[in-house]
């Protein structure tokens, strides 16, 4: 398991088929191998940034300094179904189709 | 009655919210929210998260978060953001959630439940939060049609919501009736949210646990459960009351205590009437929460929040006293019109005022009114009777052409008949009694009822009470109040 | 000369005047690329009739005598990564092979209405992630300098095919040096505008807070003249500037006179190029001889410019590319069990289906970085990973604004070296990471950006020169890039590797 100290951090397989399964990646067994390689690798490349002191400084999310851009309560042309679903890999119609959602519903 | 009579420990409850906010249109695009409609014919690129769409911030939404969270006694953060909440799920198509994580808009608020009737002390529920973000659309699973597939209708995803959550001082299940309720009335009072659980546009989770007190003087606490899937506010009573007798056996089946599993949730099964443990979601709480790169941050001024607080209207709790004080009405007659909504409000206010006096107004209404309403089902806003009609028929009585009961039995018949109350009073055969009838009734009851009149006559006045009835028998349009004055000077007149 | 050698001004000139038809300068391309785009590979997709069929109109509103604007009728590219709805916005992904959005891109939308041809949708490295094209579901790209190299990334294609006159005006984006890097490898001129000039809806969103759409060109005039039109307000994106656009080609000509020029030491570090260094300081001295002066700044945070870029964009491409799950578009696994090992335990039937889908539908740098930024977000690297970049990125932020107290613009490399060979560095990622030394400042900054043609090596690389400006200081970037231009005549070659 990486640690967050000082030593160089280093991922194990484990920990990429954690991040691969967050990430809902379905990888090979070769990906596996060559990932946690890769991964190690550049999560080692990045962490030079401990390096710096940023002590009293605050993230910078968005580049330029822009605040409340909002739009009116205005209804706006919607889709028409057939536009919606067009792409769809499954439809009925009238709905998306996916494999049987079963159980528990969304968070929100 | 609350458990604790029964049992020794102490049940503590705390509440997620989610209510839909009353906007035309969606949080982050032009859809329109309306509900019912036909599947994905609400939808747009931005709602059904095509590549390249983008958000932009529905101002009303913010408008009305900030007047629910100024409701809440909330303070307002001066400066939010909205951050992504990333997990899989298909009534989900961007793959993350636009919510607030850890600067939400609003904090640190309270709202106050009395019950009227007692069954529970004031109990003031502080709210941790409350914040503003999109909703997720809907998967259905027909289990008839027999295929695997669930069906996904993305109408819903991006409508405005708002989470409220509060601090688990909630300490029975009636008691966390009572808070929703009133959470309900102040919503929709102050036009936030209509708060239709039927509609979906009001959701409640609720997370209990027991607090045991131990002999050493520790007080134990259960794991904590989180409830999901109830449909009504009694279905949370219900739910909550039983999860209360379920942990307390576990508890001491297992004595297993907080922190020795992880959070349970369990869905609420109505019709069985009990609680049942969903799949434990490891991974999935891994969230990754960041700030949303597509939207900017928002700050709020003291002035706009002072704007926003003097706009809002009057909140249920000061309704009740500004009504009673306005009509001059007991407080619980007050609490008793206030609590059926602002619509009925209205319409009594409408009739008061017609009627020059709140007391006998509000009577009708509770006696009549609101009687009728819950025998026959509606809303005040699609009862046929209006204001104007009750205030004829009371106008009518306190000029004397008949009175209340008589009255009432009028108003019976207009609500059945639909047909107006000079209608309904003509078809009676209501006529004012002339005077020279009403002597003479009198003086006929005079002569048949020697016993009555040697009671008044020997000073006893109310006896002649037991006259009306008879006066009524004979003709029933006689108003009473005449009928006994009457009496009372032709007995004191004889000799 | 024949038509496709002609730069754009020169063209629209030629059909304002009526020397020459949108129909027939249209076809004068088409022809191009069809003779060349199977060797280059510039172009997916290219559309022929509907291409004809605007510039035909284009012709028609002409010779009606109807008001046009300065671009009508002239031709462009357009990186596949934007939506069009006539023709398959596939970002060069297998996940969206074939996809076709119910909606143009705001860019796209100004394209058209400018009377503009789209001749088709370039080549790209996939979901705009690479520095060589050779990321692409579909095939690389070929530098049309020399066949065997890259043409930089991930705007390959759009550089490409300007360079090899296939367009005389492409589309490209930048998140981390995508137009400025390829531009510089391909010889022609490209510009990064500041962070919310162009408006990102209908942009198929790589790192949001990074991401802008720029013009690519032969030369700074026609860039001016393509940002123009694209530039612009945009009540549909958020993060759109709501600022007046000025008219770039107002001050072009302005003389340099007084113009103070950055120059950062550490860029001339071991790892560039002597030839590129060369030929970069050769630049600051023509633009001494123009009567600017070159001062020397510092931009203290610049090395650690690519590890923050590295945390931040697969962050946020990790959240973007979540849509792409094969529910409600794009590619979805058609069930077949797979033999092979690996991740095969799946919750449930959804879950496997949106694992094998996006595992079938992303290349491997794409999985790479959607796994970079999952671990960098996740429970416990959070605070160490991106919260740090974000720290490190008002540290680089800071750096510029310092440095603009002193100077105008920084001028210096785009790339440390000119083109690679194709297959050099796809073993490295690592190494792929440092092409875009010299150009993720800006995106992280959210500053504007352009790289331009400043000499050839002895092998007849072209070598690009950047130039670096405050936030909105797009006129003045344009006008000392063209007066370079205007002194120089390295934009006006052209590659010899082709037949023409």
């Amino acid at each position: 398991m990486p640690t967050h100290d000082d030593a160089e951090p280093s991922l194990t397989r484990e920990d990429v088929i954690k991040v691969a399964m967050l990430a809902r990646l379905a990888l090979s067994e070769n990906e596996i191998s060559s990932l946690t390689q890769e991964l190690t690798q550049i999560v080692g490349f990045v962490s030079q940034l401990s390096e710096i002191d940023t002590t009293d400084v605050e993230p910078l999310a968005h580049p330029l300094d822009s605040q409340n851009v909002f739009r009116e309560d205005k209804p706006a042309r919607s889709l028409k179904t057939a536009d919606a679903l067009r792409s769809a890999p499954r439809h009925d119609g009238e709905c998306f189709l996916v494999p049987a959602v079963l159980g528990e519903a969304s968070s929100a | 009655m609350s458990a604790e009579t029964q049992h020794p420990f102490t049940t503590v409850i705390g509440l997620e919210v989610h209510v839909q906010l009353q906007t035309q249109t969606k949080l982050f695009c032009g859809c329109i929210t309306k509900f019912g409609s036909p599947p994905n014919t609400q939808v747009c690129p931005t709602c059904l998260g095509l590549p390249g769409s983008l958000p932009v911030m529905n101002r009303r939404a913010f408008d009305l978060s900030l007047r629910a969270a100024l409701a809440l006694n909330c303070k307002i953060a001066l400066f939010t953001k909205w951050d992504r909440k990333n997990y899989f799920y298909p009534d989900l198509p961007k793959g993350y959630q636009i919510s607030q994580f850890d600067l939400p808009f609003s904090y640190e608020g309270h709202l106050e439940v009395c019950d009227p009737k007692g069954a529970f002390n004031p109990r003031t529920v502080r709210i941790t939060r409350v914040h503003l973000e999109e909703d997720a659309g809907k998967s259905m699973h027909d289990e008839t049609a027999g295929t695997a597939d669930s069906r996904i209708d993305l109408n819903r995803t991006g409508t405005p919501l708002c989470e409220i959550v509060t601090e688990p001082d909630l300490r029975s299940a009636e008691e966390a009736r009572a808070w929703l309720n009133e959470l309900k009335l102040l919503l929709v009072y102050l036009g936030v949210s209509d708060c239709n659980m039927q509609e979906g546009s009001l959701r409640v989770d609720a997370n209990v646990n027991l607090h045991v007190p131990q002999e050493d003087g520790r007080i134990a606490k259960t794991p904590i459960v989180e409830i999901k899937n109830m449909n009504s506010f009694r279905s949370v009573e219900r739910a909550l009351i039983y999860e209360t007798e379920r942990q307390w056996g576990e508890w001491q089946a297992t004595g297993a205590e907080i922190g020795s599993m992880p959070k349970q949730t369990r869905g609420w099964d109505d019709s069985a009437g009990i609680t049942r443990g969903q799949r434990h979601k490891e991974e999935s709480s891994d969230y990754r929460y960041f700030p949303e790169p597509d939207l900017v941050p928002v700050t709020v001024t003291e002035e706009q929040v002072n704007e926003i607080r003097s706009a809002m209207g009057e909140p249920p709790s000061v309704l009740r006293k500004t009504l009673a004080d306005r009509w001059k009405i007991p407080a619980n007659d007050a609490g008793v019109l206030v609590n059926q909504g602002p619509d009925l409000v209205q319409y009594f206010e409408d009739l008061a005022s017609r009627v020059g006096e709140g007391k006998v107004a509000s009577n009708w209404m509770q006696q009549d009114v609101l009687r009728t309403l819950n025998e026959r089902g509606g809303s005040i806003t699609d009862f046929h009777v209006r204001p104007e009609a009750v205030a004829d028929i009371i106008a009518r009585v306190q000029k004397g052409d008949f009175d209340t009961s008589r009255g009432r039995e009028i108003f019976a018949s207009v609500v059945e008949k639909g047909t107006s109350v000079a209608e309904v009073v003509a078809g009676m055969g209501i006529a004012a009694v002339d005077d020279g009838d009403l002597r003479a009734l009198c003086e006929e009851l005079i002569a048949e009822n020697p016993k009555i009149v040697a009671d008044v006559k020997g000073g006893k006045e109310q006896a002649a009470g037991g006259l009306i009835g008879k006066a009524k028998r004979k003709n029933p349009n006689v108003n009473p109040a005449k009928v006994r004055a009457l009496a009372i000077e032709l007995i004191q007149a004889l000799p | 000369m024949t038509l496709t050698n002609r730069s754009a001004a020169e063209l629209a000139s030629a059909l304002q005047n009526g020397e020459m038809s949108a129909v027939e300068c249209t076809s004068a391309f088409l022809n191009r690329i069809e003779a060349t785009n199977g060797t280059i590979n510039a172009f997916l997709t290219v559309d022929r009739e509907g291409a004809l069929e605007t510039a035909e109109a284009v012709d028609e509103a002409r010779a009606a005598g109807k008001p046009l604007g300065p671009l009508a009728g002239l031709p462009v590219a357009v990186k596949d990564v934007l939506c069009t709805t006539d023709q398959p916005t596939t970002c060069a992904s297998k996940m969206l092979k074939e996809y076709q959005p119910p909606y143009d891109a705001d860019v796209v939308r100004r394209l058209r209405a400018a009377g503009t041809v789209i001749l088709g949708k370039t080549n790209m490295d996939e979901f705009a992630m690479g520095g060589s094209n050779e990321n692409s579901a579909y095939g690389l790209v070929r530098n049309p300098w020399d066949l065997e190299r890259a043409p930089g990334g991930s705007s390959g294609g759009s550089a490409a095919a300007v360079a090899a006159d296939m367009a005389p005006l492409a589309i490209g984006s930048d998140t981390g040096g995508s137009i400025r890097q390829p531009a510089g490898l391909c010889g022609i001129t490209g510009l990064k505008p500041t962070y919310g000039r162009v408006s990102r809806r209908g942009l198929i969103a790589f790192s949001s807070s990074l991401d802008q759409i720029g013009p690519m060109a032969r030369s700074a005039k026609e860039c001016a003249m393509l940002l123009q039109t694209i530039a612009g307000h945009d009540p549909g994106d958020s993060t759109s500037l709501n600022i007046p656009v000025p008219d770039y080609l107002a001050d072009l000509e302005k003389p340099l006179q007084g113009l103070r020029i950055g120059r950062v030491a550490s860029h001339f570090s071991e790892g560039l190029d002597p030839e590129v260094a060369e030929h970069v300081e050769q630049t600051f001295t023509t633009y001494e001889a123009a009567g600017a002066t070159v001062h020397e700044v510092e931009l203290p945070h610049a090395a650690y410019g690519v590890p923050t870029y590295y945390l931040i964009a697969p962050s946020e491409a990790s959240s973007n590319l979540a849509r792409y799950d094969g529910a409600h578009y794009g590619h979805r696994w058609d069930g077949t069990p797979s033999g092979g090992k690996g991740i095969t335990d799946f919750d449930s039937p959804l879950v496997e289906m949106y694992c094998r889908s996006r595992a079938e539908g992303f290349g491997p740098e794409v999985k790479r970085r959607i796994m970079l930024g999952t671990y960098s977000l996740s429970s416990g690297y959070y605070d160490a990973y991106y919260a740090k970049a974000l720290r490190v990125r008002r540290l680089i932020r800071q750096d510029f604004s310092k440095a603009f107290e002193n100077v105008d613009v920084i001028g210096g490399p785009v790339s440390a070296t000119p083109a690679f060979k194709l297959g050099e560095k796809t073993d490295d990622p690592v190494a792929m990471y440092l092409v875009d030394l010299y150009t993720v400042g800006a995106n992280l900054a959210g500053i504007g950006g352009i790289s331009f043609p400043c000499g050839f090596t002895k092998s007849s690389l072209p070598v690009g020169f950047q130039l670096q400006g405050p936030a909105l200081s797009e006129p003045l970037l344009l006008r000392t890039a063209h007066q370079y231009q205007q002194a120089t005549d390295w934009h006006l070659k052209r590659t010899a590797a082709l037949s023409s």
